[in-house]
């Protein structure tokens, strides 16, 4: 466990600082997505499951392809990448061996030492994924829809108020108000036209 | 309740978490790309999230799991805004510069 520990701290913050030193954009974003799935891993070392299958959908799923989107949209008036035999930069390769051999050391450490669940009464070997252990989903979802369903339903609440932003921010300033008055005038409006194209 | 039930000890998670928070600090600090920044960002809400979780197993305790689904949400709702933002003050400009929006600088 050590092991797979200490593979996972190097893999952590080698992936950080490619997130913050690389020139492109494109490229932080795949640094973040190898940080994301390294967490995920250390996540579920500390028996937290579900956290770590949340972070795979929501952060890499998510948010890193909202990234993307916006790269693209933002280059897209931008001259276009020049395309050439060595598009992927050159720590590439090395980089890759590295990363695997160090995976390698994640796979052993855990696979020595199976992960320990542990319950409210200390430490208890168990399956991973077994309901009612420590950080389980079925654990998880009774704290969450028992003590914290307040915290829960304000999560609702958040992103709606996010969603409402994000659509007064980067959306049509006019709106469409479907009131009668308007809907009377694109009749008309219609209706004109449908003569007009029958008058020529 | 003891905090000793973790295989590796609580100090060493907590050193980890602290760099890469440093380091997603840095990047906001350093690079003056708005999309890196958002991205540093997310590196330190990552970071607190790994502290809660390591706190967690540490005492054995639920509360950190649902703070860290908690800061999950608001991560996802704060990218979704700044990314927001950076699309209508970019949408027009070739290069993308924080330094070139100093409108409300005093």
């Amino acid at each position: 466990m050590t092991i797979a520990f200490w593979a996972l701290a190097v893999l952590l913050v080698a992936s950080a600082m490619f997130v913050i030193t690389a020139k492109k954009p494109v490229h932080s974003v795949a640094g973040l997505l190898a940080h994301f799935f390294f967490l995920a891993i250390t996540y579920f070392m500390l028996s937290a499951e579900f956290l770590a299958v949340i972070q795979l959908i929501v952060y890499s799923g998510a948010i890193l392809m909202l990234f993307v989107f916006v790269i693209a949209l933002l280059s897209s008036g931008v001259a276009p990448f020049s395309v050439g035999p060595d598009r992927l930069p050159k720590i590439a390769a090395p980089a890759t061996l590295i990363v695997a051999v160090l995976l390698g050391f994640v796979a052993y450490g855990i696979s020595r030492e199976p992960i320990v669940l542990a319950n409210e009464h200390g430490v208890a070997a168990g399956p991973v994924g077994a309901a009612g252990v420590f950080g389980s989903v079925a654990d998880f979802g009774h704290a969450l829809f028992t003590t914290n369903l307040l915290p829960f339903e304000i999560t609702a609440f958040i992103l709606m108020v996010a969603v409402i932003g994000v659509i007064l921010l980067a959306g049509d300033h006019v709106p469409y108000v479907p009131t009668r008055r308007r809907a009377r005038i694109v009749e008309r409006d219609m209706r004109e036209a449908i003569v007009r194209a029958g008058e020529e | 309740m003891r905090p000793d039930l973790l295989p590796v000890a609580l100090a060493n998670y907590v050193g980890l978490a602290s760099v890469i928070f440093f380091i997603g600090v840095a990047g906001v600090v350093v690079r003056r790309n708005p999309l890196i920044m958002l991205m540093s960002i997310e590196l330190m809400w990552n970071a607190a999230n790994l502290l809660f979780l390591a706190f967690a197993r540490a005492w054995l305790n639920n509360a950190g799991h649902i703070f860290a689904f908690l800061v999950i949400t608001v991560a996802a709702a704060e990218a979704a805004i700044g990314l927001a933002i950076v699309v209508v003050v970019f949408r027009s400009r070739a290069n993308v510069d924080v330094d070139e929006v100093a409108l409300m600088k005093g």
